[in-house]
């Protein structure tokens, strides 16, 4: 009786029965998308994080550059001017660390290892390896002027980055074994092989298999593995040693990878870092978090704030929707339960049937309104857009490479501190969010029903029967 | 088995006052079929609301049993309700969306009878009435006597001592009415019921036994009409005695 009456009935009165439930599955829906998309921000950003900071870090030493060390990068050495009438070919590269950073001893690895707290370090060495290629005609060249070349000055600039590696680091670094995809890590046997590791990225890009050979300062290295790493890391690793003897930087290093034995004890370390080590960078996960700017970072302010408001606005509306037109309902059958209340039926037994209407139509809003928000969640996994997130201010100081290039190139590359991580958005469904929108779907129906109910245990059996019907 | 002692009712219907009874004595014997009568906003629907433990009057005693209903509190009149008292009402009062069969087990569900037995019962009373053929009918596929032979079926269905009929043949046409009313005074005649029936019509107030005229509020004494059933005295206060 009890769940064939309460069928019928919202059957009867389809069209608010349906408002109810859509109103309630429009604000789960958007609870679960919100909180399916603010998941995806934060995996986003815990990929940003690693990208810059390397898997299982929580924080690294640098050293910021003095003003006398920070300038345009100069490619010297192109030999005297091109013969008359002809042009000369020219071809250079060098090797530098990060614009803005300075080198660190190798042993301030040893010093921050020794510190209490501190789980693991390892040295890394950040360089950009850039390579300038062209041809410079003679004086006048190009421009029909007597004994004037006629070939056309061209020139290429071309940029990676490598970072060195100190191979046994274990899980802290830019690079771990199990990010290795094809191939194989670097051997401890030989720290100073001239083997190197790729990005997939990049070796995509390039053409390059286990087995390709590659140049950096020109000295060959054989490819032995491909590693799948996030957008705004290094492509190209080699062993420290390797990278430290191409860079003409023995015994530096550009950063100390640090992993922290416990979450709680970040700020403590950083401390004792900056206590230990003479002028050092140090920047934690939760400060490189806090510099993130760019489309990740709107997402966040969008799924955090508008997003969440925006969610319990709709369920606040649709709650409030709900009880009224309840109300509504129960006002509209004032006889029928007068009659109910005549024939025997106690005020409890009415009121469980209301509350009885009330949680069948926040079940079916529940359930419409996961599945709307599992679709919306999965079509945004589906199309994954690029959110970008720049990290980090520009050191170049302007000028750049003189007359050839001229001005300071922001992003990722040799004139520019600001690093730029491309990421996909995905909206990760999480059991514990199905859970909250069943709950809230659960709720909302209680207090549709709860309105209604009220209504109908205020009713008197005689007013009720002396209504006209 | 009823006595009603300076009984007055007053209501409200929105700025206006009503005074539906004012100041009514009445007893009604046990088994008796007494018509209450008189024009519309007399009052007739208001003294069988208060008959049915329904409301409570503004003062005076309604005496059911010995028990003032007027002093009972809700927890204790359901139950009475639920057992003792059935009721008929003009506009037959059917829920919609419920068949004739489950109509007639909503009376049931408030006694607790299990499932199974509030179908068969159900069926059974049906049956009797001449409906178990449309037993899985919703309401608005009866006709107007149809309805209320159901909803008579649901009043008798947990075998009350009084049924309470109020208008039970208003909205009916005159061989319908004839027909309910015929039926109201054979299970009147077969069960021993009290029956209490509120008209406005002469033809249904004349089959009653016993008829007592409200006006203004204030109720005639009741005039004998029919014999009483067999082994009965009619008391000229309305009491029957055996």
């Amino acid at each position: 009786m009890y769940f064939t009456y309460i069928r019928r009935e919202l059957r009867r009165r389809l069209k608010q029965s349906l408002v109810i439930a859509l109103g309630l599955a429009l604000g789960i829906a958007l609870v679960i998308t919100v909180s399916s998309a603010s998941a995806g921000v934060k995996n986003a950003q815990r990929q940003v994080l690693h990208s810059l900071y390397g898997v299982g870090t929580d924080m690294t030493v640098t050293r910021t550059a003095t003003r006398s060390q920070v300038g345009p990068q100069r490619l010297r050495g192109f030999g005297g001017a091109p013969p008359a009438g002809g042009a000369r070919h020219i071809a250079r590269s060098v090797r530098h660390p990060e614009p803005g950073s300075a080198t660190l001893p190798a042993s301030d690895v040893a010093k921050v290892s020794s510190l209490s707290g501190v789980a693991a370090a390892s040295g890394g060495l950040v360089l950009t390896d850039t390579s300038f290629s062209g041809v410079i005609p003679s004086a006048g060249g190009g421009f029909g002027g007597s004994g004037s070349s006629t070939t056309k000055p061209s020139f290429s600039l071309n940029s990676f980055t490598v970072d060195g590696v100190e191979i046994g680091a274990g899980a802290v670094g830019p690079l771990t074994r199990t990010q290795v995809t094809r191939g194989s890590y670097f051997s401890a046997a030989d720290p100073s092989a001239s083997v190197a590791i790729v990005s997939a990225t990049y070796a995509h890009q390039h053409g390059l298999q286990v087995g390709s050979t590659i140049h950096v300062a020109g000295k060959k290295l054989k490819v032995i593995g491909i590693a799948n790493v996030s957008s705004g890391a290094a492509d190209v690793y080699l062993p420290l040693a390797t990278a430290q003897k191409l860079a003409d930087l023995k015994g530096k290093i550009t950063t100390v990878f640090v992993s922290v034995s416990s979450a709680s004890h970040v700020s403590t370390v950083a401390a004792e870092v900056k206590a230990a080590l003479p002028s050092p960078t140090v920047s934690t996960s939760a400060d490189l978090a806090n510099e993130v700017s760019g489309a990740l970072s709107s997402a966040s302010t969008l799924t955090s704030s508008l997003g969440r408001w925006l969610s319990v606005a709709a369920l606040a509306v649709a709650f409030l929707v709900a009880g009224l037109l309840m109300m509504a309902a129960v006002s509209r059958r004032v006889r029928e339960f007068g009659t109910l209340k005549a024939i025997g039926w106690r005020t409890r037994r009415i009121v469980a049937q209301v509350v009885g209407e009330g949680l069948a139509l926040g079940l079916l809003g529940g359930l419409v309104g996961i599945a709307v928000g599992i679709a919306a969640a999965g079509a945004i996994s589906a199309v994954a857009p690029s959110l970008g997130a720049t990290v980090g201010s520009s050191f170049a100081t302007g000028g750049g490479f003189g007359p050839l290039v001229g001005g300071r190139v922001a992003g990722s590359g040799p004139f520019g501190g600001a690093r730029t991580v491309l990421v996909h958005l995905t909206a990760p469904l999480q059991a514990h969010t199905i859970a909250i929108a069943l709950g809230l779907a659960v709720a909302g129906g209680l207090v549709a029903g709860a309105f209604g109910a009220w209504r109908a245990a205020r009713l008197r059996p005689a007013d009720a029967l002396r209504s006209v019907g | 088995m009823y006595e009603l002692i300076d009984v007055r009712k007053t209501f409200k219907r929105g700025p206006t006052e009503v005074h539906a009874l004012d100041g009514v004595d009445l007893m009604v014997g046990e088994g008796e079929f007494l018509a209450v009568q008189g024009p519309t906003g007399q009052g007739k629907s208001t003294l069988l609301l208060l008959l049915g433990g329904l409301d409570r009057p503004t003062s005076g005693r309604v005496l059911f049993e010995g028990r003032d209903l007027a002093k009972l509190q809700e927890a204790e009149l359901a139950p009475l309700r639920a057992s003792a008292f059935g009721f008929v009402f003009q506009t037959f009062n059917l829920i919609p969306t419920l068949t004739a069969q489950e109509n007639v087990e909503t009376a049931l569900v408030a006694a607790r009878i299990p499932v199974s037995e509030r179908r068969a019962f159900a069926l059974e009373v049906l049956d009797d009435l001449g409906m178990a053929d449309r037993a899985t009918h919703l309401p608005s596929e009866l006709s107007g006597g149809q309805q209320q032979r159901v909803a008579i079926a649901r009043a008798l269905v947990k075998q009350p001592r009084v049924l309470l009929a109020d208008e039970p043949t208003g909205n009916l046409d005159e061989q319908t009415r004839d027909e309910i009313v015929g039926l109201l005074e054979q299970l009147w005649r077969d069960r021993g019921i009290t029956l209490v029936v509120v008209t406005h019509d002469s033809a249904v107030a004349r089959r009653a036994q016993q008829r007592a005229v409200i006006e203004n509020g204030r109720v005639k004494l009741p005039e004998v009409t029919t014999p009483a059933p067999r082994g009965r005295v009619v008391h000229p206060s309305g009491v029957s005695r055996p």
